[in-house]
């Protein structure tokens, strides 16, 4: 357990000195600041639209550091290290996708708040759209540490990474907008259920794309 | 007195053949390496020095025969594998940490590859032959009962060499054993010379 710790401790450490926090945070307030200059500045429209736009950033914001998450350890030899001590690959990929939780999770949702003000959203659904993210979170790491263990060392990895990525987020994107209606309840539970199933998944799914990536 | 032997590393090799991209890296390959064992392995490029010792690392699996390893095993390959942006401590930390070893034996480890200076500045900042001996260094604060070196002189200087020397004697000399993969020959004594052909046999 301890050893586990560490690992994550690393990859938080690592996601926020690399610049893999950074980048997709400030990707994710300048989608907040830039969509009212596009919708213009009509209040109502804002308020209905932008807990959708703030999930999609959110979304578009988990694919930047799609080729920090994996491709350096290869590359580096740190996988074969921790394999030449005894962790599976899907342990491995449980504390890359914790890891990536703890450094960004927080974060976005704190950004979230920030956004939501420079979007205008109504406080009442504030509270709402922060847990969805948080219930969604877990997931959108999970696929994430999954892709880019999917697509570690291939030509052209960001742009196939984000193609794999968007429509395996469907299902949540489509939970959490539904979560932003008059009763969220059934959407929320829909949204918890999915995001369950991704996240516990995702391991082993990230597990055997890493046992496949070694040569 | 039996207890004793059964704590004791050993490494076997039978018959293995190793497939890679189509090619057959290694065949009919026995190999078999006791407590206090130095094996140095040459070869020319290509031949599958590598391989093998990633196959006795466990990193890769045979196409046929088997391999059987008692006791923890560290590799020191071409691949870093120490975090460039922090401290040559605190990357040389992480693994200790992870192979249970103590803040004395990490020093310990600084101290026989001549790191102590250099403890405190960023791996990124280190030039080729300080990354090697920090890659060493981690070998050495491992703990592990076998110790693969590939090409571990490449980029050393000769105190670094002769250093490196010094630790595998030691390793051994403590019933270890060391597997050296090397194009020159190592200047300490080995057990056994392991020429792999072209064909990756054992010759």
């Amino acid at each position: 357990m301890k050893s586990f710790i560490a690992l994550v401790t690393r990859e938080v450490r690592l996601a926020w000195t690399g610049g893999g926090l950074w980048l997709p945070i400030v990707f994710y307030l300048a989608v907040a600041t830039l969509f009212p200059f596009v919708t213009g500045p009509d209040k109502a429209l804002l308020a209905r639209t932008g807990g959708g736009i703030l999930w999609i950033a959110a979304l578009l914001a988990t694919l930047l550091p799609i080729e920090r998450l994996i491709l350096p350890d290869r590359q580096s030899g740190v996988l074969d290290q921790l394999a030449l001590r005894g962790w599976s690959d899907e342990l491995v990929a449980t504390a890359k996708i914790a890891g990536q939780i703890v450094a960004f999770a927080l974060p976005l949702l704190l950004a979230t708040v920030v956004g939501s003000a420079l979007i205008g959203l109504p406080e009442a659904q504030l509270g709402t759209l922060l847990l969805g993210l948080a219930l969604a979170l877990p997931a959108l790491a999970g696929l994430s540490v999954m892709i880019a263990a999917l697509t570690a060392g291939l030509s052209g990895a960001s742009a196939l990474g984000g193609l794999l990525l968007v429509p395996l987020t469907i299902p949540l994107l489509i939970f959490g907008a539904g979560t932003l209606a008059e009763d969220p309840r059934n959407a929320m539970q829909l949204l918890a259920a999915t995001s369950l199933a991704i996240t516990a998944l995702s391991p082993f799914a990230a597990g055997a794309a890493l046992r496949a990536g070694r040569i | 007195m039996s207890s004793r032997q059964a704590s004791l590393p050993s490494l076997s090799l039978e018959n293995v053949a190793v497939i890679r991209g189509n090619r057959l890296v290694l065949r009919n390959l026995t190999v078999t390496a006791r407590a206090g064992d130095i094996i140095w392995i040459r070869g020319a490029n290509g031949c599958g020095k590598s391989t093998l010792l990633r196959l006795v690392a466990g990193l890769l699996t045979v196409t046929s025969g088997a391999v059987k390893a008692e006791g923890r095993i560290a590799l020191a390959d071409e691949s870093l594998a120490l975090d460039a942006n922090v401290t040559v401590e605190h990357a040389l930390q992480f693994w200790a940490d992870l192979d249970g070893a103590s803040a004395s034996e990490r020093s310990a480890a600084l101290a026989d590859m001549d790191l102590q200076g250099l403890a405190k500045i960023p791996v990124r900042f280190l030039s080729t032959g300080q990354r090697k001996r920090a890659s060493i260094a981690r070998v050495l604060a491992s703990k592990a009962e076998i110790w693969l070196l590939d090409e571990p002189y490449n980029g050393l200087d000769s105190a670094s060499c002769a250093r490196l020397d010094q630790a595998i004697t030691s390793r051994a000399a403590s019933g270890g054993i060391v597997f050296v993969a090397a194009h020159q020959p190592p200047s300490i004594n080995v057990a056994h010379s392991l020429v792999l052909d072209n064909q990756g046999v054992a010759a």
